[in-house]
């Protein structure tokens, strides 16, 4: 078997495990992104479709976050416009967290139909740029 | 100045269409035409010099606070720091377009001017690649409603101020070496469709595109690590690589780059891997502007990125242009690149080289992929489908690890084809201190996998490096009878090229063994009243005991703080006290200005850092929420940054006989048979 012969066999093996971890890193770590709406969509069609694992990117409701710092919980409604999920979430919310920002929400839909969420996730316009004065 | 600004601007598009135009065709006329070679040269001169006009004309509009100006109200204000009011010009979108079109204006002409008269078949094509760059940028400004000089209809009294996350020195420097590192990717891409166009396809190009490749490999190496020191001391979550896409993006050309500077070697001993170098270079740029897509177009969430904007599509059709453009022309060429030479053996340096370019390229691939995801998800599927830091680091980290091996394995196997007392005398020493490392770390407790390997993986390539310079230093000893030190200087100053990668290595391995510790980051969250104490126990076995001091609040330049002290015992030896704070920005009048941000306390040693990040203070009392992290070999990132910058600027540092210089570039070795 010649080098070139060689070669394009660890080639293979390379490339074949790049594409084997990918895949499977997809499969095992990959999350639904979702709107409020399309996870209603989702919960019609499927209703097992809770305790899943998901992203869910939304604006905040004004006027229904509830913080309490002392148990470190913080209580808030989000919604696309249509569909609307209360959200549960421990821990330190972000610097940019506020009652109208879009945020993003890392946990998992319970049958009582609150986002019980890992993460939350504040995406003011952005990082670099001002806020726009109201 | 805001005139002068907009002029400077138009002035210097002319000057860029010009130049392109002049230099493609000064350079494909047949018989040549050296007037409009000249001409395109010294349109990129002007440009330059445009550009520099409407620089100076927008920081004069900075410091004299004309807020009548958008650009200088959206992005300054009058309490700010001179220190910000001066970054301030690359802080935003527009601003930061017109920096990306001067530094590249100001790197193109420097490589007009300094390439040697031996290469000057490429020039004319060059001015016209950075030419059509530059102008491309400027278009953006121009007729992407994002001129800076752009007045309002009235004057504010005063501007928005800076983002305080952007009050930070890291960020001063930051964003500036990251945007060198892209721009100065163009060059070297600019030298390669020279080469392209001008069928002067020999060793001739690389040897002029040599140093812009290492500038901007050194560049983005220093700006991807300050980039992750502002995001651990600023963003306050306790760690420095969130696989964000922003982040990527950065990471991406730096891969395909490093790819290069290693497959290049072949190319310059054996002539071969023509091709595949080529496609490296074009490679590098694209994801360069790719990057530079992803940062302003807003299409992939990421907490970086600049306010989604029309000016993403200008990049996205740019992008696509210049791609299908580029490897049009490479496709046409393909016939002038064959191999002057085949692969003779699998155990041989070539062999080595070609795996770790492929894993380079699989893991930018896999990078490239994850953060593309979302959208590709959504293309086919319909539903996004997200994947987050688990994915990256599932796959990259045996990847990396792969590659961690090589970079022992590489300078140890001869060219050609390496014989068995040869692989004998080369690796006896570095296996066995690989080995003995991770026995060593195993019997000390460890049982993290990949941790594990990490460290013994980087045992076995310091074993190579240190091996390696013990070998030349004692081989100079006995044939120049030099001291030991002296030996050692004269080898790296002679070599640098050579002995200066292995200090890279060296970099790299810390940086491998820094990561490896994340492995063991252990987190807390407490909520104290002033007296009380919480405790946090560190992977090295002794426990921290943090007490609540209580907390006070005042009004500093531009801000209002609230501040939280804590004492600090390690296993009842005070440490001392650490101070985390909230800053509430304020304008001139008083008013508040963006969401509040965190200052992180952070208490390092060569071991481990305490970050202590206060969350909020319960209304009205002291009692207040905070989030304890311990952050193993931390410093070892820092120190292993500086460490590869250094061997970067090593190799890359001016000087060495042109002789051997020719001797190096040229297929040196395929005449010297290597022993």
């Amino acid at each position: 078997m010649n080098a070139g012969t060689k070669f394009a066999i660890g080639a293979v093996l390379i490339v074949g495990s790049v594409g084997y971890l990918m895949a499977s890193g997809v499969k095992q770590t990959g999350q639904y992104f979702l709107t409020p709406t399309e996870l209603t969509q989702k919960i019609a069609v499927d209703p097992s479709f809770y305790n899943v694992g998901m992203k869910v990117g939304a604006r905040v409701v004004p006027g229904t976050v509830s913080k309490d710092v002392a148990s470190q919980t913080l209580r808030f409604q989000v919604t696309d416009g249509s569909a609307r999920y209360p959200v549960v979430f421990h821990g330190l919310p972000p610097d940019t967290f506020n009652d109208s920002v879009e945020v993003v929400v890392e946990g998992r839909l319970q049958n009582d139909g609150v986002i019980y969420a890992t993460s939350v996730l504040a995406k003011c316009g952005s990082r670099y740029e001002a806020v726009p004065k109201a | 100045m805001t005139l002068l600004g907009t002029l400077a601007l138009w002035l210097a598009f002319l000057l860029g269409v010009w130049g392109a135009l002049a230099g493609f065709m000064g350079g494909l006329a047949t018989p040549p035409r050296p007037d409009l070679a000249r001409s395109a040269r010294h349109a990129v001169f002007a440009m330059c010099g445009a550009l520099l006009v409407a620089v100076v004309s927008l920081e004069w509009a900075l410091f004299q606070h004309d807020f009548n100006v958008e650009y200088v109200a959206a992005y300054t204000s009058r309490n700010l720091p001179i220190f910000y009011t001066w970054s301030a010009l690359y802080a935003g979108q527009k601003g930061s377009l017109l920096f990306w079109a001067t530094v590249l204006s100001v790197f193109g002409s420097l490589a007009l001017a300094l390439t040697s008269r031996r290469h000057r078949h490429l020039l004319p094509h060059v001015a016209g690649v950075v030419s059509v760059v530059a102008a491309f940028f400027i278009s953006v400004m121009l007729f992407g409603h994002a001129n800076p000089f752009q007045r309002l209809p009235y004057t504010p009294l005063d501007g928005s101020g800076l983002n305080p996350q952007l009050q930070n020195p890291g960020m001063v420097f930051h964003p500036p070496m990251l945007y060198l590192g892209y721009i100065s990717i163009t060059i070297p891409f600019a030298f390669a469709l020279a080469a392209l166009l001008s069928k002067r396809l020999d060793a001739d190009w690389l040897v002029a595109i040599r140093k812009w490749t290492l500038l901007s490999w050194l560049f983005l190496s220093i700006g991807i690590c300050l980039g992750m020191w502002w995001a651990y001391v600023e963003l306050g979550w306790g760690g420095y690589w969130a696989w964000d896409p922003v982040e990527n993006a950065s990471l991406l050309p730096w891969l395909t780059m490093t790819a290069f500077l290693h497959s290049v070697m072949i190319q310059e001993k054996r002539g071969m891997l023509k091709k595949w170098n080529l496609a490296l270079i074009i490679g590098s740029w694209l994801l360069s502007i790719f990057g530079t897509f992803i940062t302003r177009s807003g299409v992939i969430s990421s907490v970086h990125s600049f306010t989604q904007s029309s000016v993403g599509y200008f990049f996205l059709a740019f992008l696509i242009v210049a791609g299908v453009s580029s490897f049009a022309l490479y496709a046409t060429r393909l016939p002038l690149l064959e191999a002057e030479a085949r692969l003779e053996s699998m155990v041989s340096r070539e062999a080595s080289f070609l795996f770790n370019n492929l894993l380079f390229i699989g893991i930018a691939f896999s990078v490239l992929w994850g953060t593309l995801f979302p959208i590709l998800s959504e293309l086919v599927q319909g539903t996004k489908v997200t994947v987050g830091p688990p994915f990256f680091n599932q796959v990259n980290i045996p990847l990396g690890l792969a590659l961690l091996g090589l970079t022992g394995i590489g300078p140890l196997i001869a060219w050609r084809r390496a014989s068995l007392p040869n692989l004998q005398r080369q690796f006896a020493v570095p296996v066995t201190v690989g080995v003995f490392t991770g026995l060593v770390l195993l019997v000390a407790g460890i049982r993290d996998f990949y941790a594990l390997m990490a460290m013994a993986l980087g045992g076995f390539v310091m074993g190579t490096v240190v091996q390696e310079f013990a070998r030349g230093t004692g081989a100079r000893h006995r044939q120049y009878g030099e001291g030991y030190a002296l030996a050692l200087g004269r080898l790296l100053a002679r070599n640098r090229r050579r002995y200066g990668g292995y200090i890279v290595h060296t970099g790299i391995v810390i940086l491998f063994v820094a990561f490896a510790g994340m492995a063991f980051k252990t987190e807390t969250e407490a909520t104290l009243k002033p007296g009380e104490s919480a405790s946090i126990r560190s992977p090295y076995g002794w426990t921290y005991r943090l007490t609540h001091l209580g907390i006070s609040q005042y009004d500093a330049l531009n801000r209002q703080v609230t501040a939280a002290t804590l004492d600090v015992t390690r296993d009842g030896t005070p440490l001392g006290v650490l101070t985390t704070e909230k800053r509430q920005h304020v304008d001139a009048l008083g008013r508040p200005t963006f969401q509040p941000s965190t200052e992180v306390g952070i208490r390092s040693d060569l071991r481990e850092d305490l970050y202590v990040v206060l969350g909020g203070v319960v209304n009205g009392t002291e009692q207040a929420v905070f989030r304890f992290t311990i952050n193993p070999l931390v410093w070892w990132v820092w120190y292993g940054g500086m460490i590869v910058a250094l061997g970067g600027l090593i190799v890359m540092w001016p000087g060495g006989s042109p002789a051997v210089k020719r001797a190096q570039a040229g297929y040196a070795v395929r005449l010297v048979e290597e022993k």
